[in-house]
């Protein structure tokens, strides 16, 4: 492992060579997704070209390598989030999928006037699994209140939580805000009454360090393609004495250990939880995406990160009329903001004709902005292979924009 | 006699092959969204209004004569400024020509990104709705 070299790690990303409109990319909504490196694309066509078979089913030697190769994805994931077993790692299709996962199997064991508790700032994704399972089982949803900087309510929290609680689903990384939320403390609250823990881990895998067993989260949940690796692939943990009991999602293939017309049995970890055919090359090039993250200084990736959010933030006050949504003391280097009057649309599609890829819009987070009075925000998430002089540009072409709009 | 639907887009993608790069044409979409004349107040209700996932856009016509006339606005001023070319082609036609139009300017401009669903800007829907008030003369 050497130093972190930005020049060597822009040149594992072919995707940053693009030219967009004429100018270079400046790639700078990596909240909605993130580049690829070349270890993992190369990874995805190895695997078709020399391994593509289905896995856990063939006497036969591909499908003994397929499943080999799947299950040491697996393996490697496990080790990276520090999970204590790799069966309590299940492949999903994403996030999404791994809330709604929790949301069906855990809620099968939930009683009407059961109570969940989110956040204000939660992604639609971890909102209306839950409205959904309150409206099958009539348990509760309570919400955690947001504060104008884009902090949690900590009092609100405290007064929320009570033997009632029997889930607490949270974002750990606010993908509409950067706010970073205090999960630790969350978590320790949360056990005191009895309540389980869900991280919404979509936003911070990529990054901090994620360490399941420090943090004691019972579920955690991200998706493959915003930690690098492909799309419809993701992860979600669960501690196995909490996911043992638990029925399975969905049936299918797989998932069973015996089918009769009469009864069915069910398979044990993980394979309960994976019905179905698995997305075997996105599970196999997430865990090369993984292999890239542990083969380059991430502690160095990790500062860069940390030094390009400062000065983005800085160079961001500069401007006139700037507006952050979102100011809490602790944040990723994901920035949404809006400036005097402009519509978000209107910079946004600008900035697109300069070759700046940011995200524009309510970012699936309605209740937040209708919190905040607006319709949205611009929104530049950035990732460890962005760079200061990218960030100047930024400024830069806002400056250019808002000059043609005034 | 008005200049025909097809005549007028014609203008347009002359008036569009001047601009050499994204930021002349767009600087000229701004200015048309800055000059188009808005809708009237009473007119910016929720009936007019066309929800888009990202910007708003009110459109309302009336009929004068056999020709139907509209006028719109929206919160974002690019969209505005496509929402102008749009009433410049559609705007004093008769229903029947605004049904049966293509408006073929908006690729040959290079604009057709704003009908894309990730846009989302509420333009789809306001080329459906000024269609559909065409057609709705037609039929009553």
């Amino acid at each position: 492992m050497s130093e972190f070299n930005i020049a060597e790690i822009r040149n594992d990303f072919p995707i940053l060579k693009e030219l967009i409109h004429g100018s270079p990319l400046i790639y700078f909504d990596n909240g909605a997704t993130s580049q690829k490196p070349k270890q993992v694309i190369e990874r995805v066509s190895k695997y078709y070209i020399h391994e593509n078979s289905n896995v856990h089913r063939g006497v036969h030697f591909l499908s003994d390598q397929a499943t080999n190769a799947y299950e040491l994805a697996r393996t490697k994931i496990a080790q990276y989030i520090n999970a204590e077993q790799s069966q309590e790692i299940i492949f999903t299709k994403g996030t999404t999928d791994g809330i709604n996962t929790v949301a069906f199997s855990f809620g099968e064991t939930l009683k009407p006037g059961d109570e969940i508790l989110i956040s204000g700032m939660e992604h639609h994704s971890n909102i209306v699994p839950w409205q959904m399972l309150c409206e099958r089982k009539g348990t509760v949803l309570k919400v955690i209140p947001v504060t104008q900087d884009g902090t949690l309510d900590l009092d609100a929290f405290n007064t929320l939580l009570s033997e009632r609680t029997k889930l607490l689903s949270i974002i750990h990384i606010s993908n509409a805000l950067g706010t970073i939320n205090p999960v630790k403390h969350l978590i320790e609250q949360a056990h005191r009454v009895g309540a389980k823990v869900l991280l919404d881990a979509a936003q911070s895998i990529q990054h901090l360090s994620i360490d399941v067993q420090a943090l004691d989260c019972d579920f955690l949940t991200f998706s493959g393609h915003k930690v690098f690796g492909p799309t419809g692939i993701g992860i979600l943990y669960g501690k196995k004495e909490i996911l043992d009991p638990l029925p399975p999602y969905q049936g299918g293939g797989d998932m069973i250990n015996q089918v009769s017309f009469e009864k069915t049995t069910y398979n044990g970890l993980p394979l309960k939880f994976e019905a179905g055919t698995p997305n075997i090359s996105g599970a196999i090039a997430l865990g090369a995406a993984f292999d890239y993250l542990t083969s380059i200084d991430l502690r160095g990736a990790f500062n860069h990160e940390h030094t390009l959010g400062t000065y983005l933030r800085a160079r961001m006050r500069e401007i006139p009329g700037m507006r952050f949504i979102g100011e809490a003391p602790e944040t990723s280097c994901t920035v949404s903001f809006l400036v005097g009057e402009t519509h978000p649309l209107d910079l946004g599609t600008l900035l697109d004709k300069q070759g700046i890829a940011v995200r524009t819009g309510h970012h699936c987070t309605q209740p937040l902005m209708k919190q905040f009075n607006i319709p949205g925000t611009v929104r530049a998430s950035l990732a460890f292979y962005n760079t200061t002089e990218e960030i100047d540009q930024f400024i830069t072409a806002i400056e250019r924009s808002l000059h043609l709009l005034s | 006699m008005n200049k025909s639907i097809n005549q007028i887009q014609d203008e347009i993608i002359e008036e569009f092959a001047i601009f050499d790069d994204w930021m002349e044409k767009y600087e000229y979409i701004i200015d048309l969204g800055k000059e188009l004349p808005l809708i009237k107040e009473e007119y910016k209700k929720e009936n007019n209004l066309i929800e888009g996932c990202q910007s708003r856009v009110w459109v309302a016509s009336e009929l004068k004569n056999t020709h139907l006339v509209f006028t719109a606005d929206s919160d974002a001023i690019i969209t505005k400024g496509i929402i102008s070319l749009l009433i410049r082609v559609l705007s004093n036609q008769t229903p029947e020509n605004i049904v049966k139009s293509d408006l073929y300017f908006i690729r040959k401009i290079g604009l057709q990104e704003h009908l894309s669903p990730t846009r989302a800007n509420g333009l789809v829907g306001m080329i459906n709705r000024l269609k559909n008030d065409g057609l709705k003369q037609l039929t009553t």
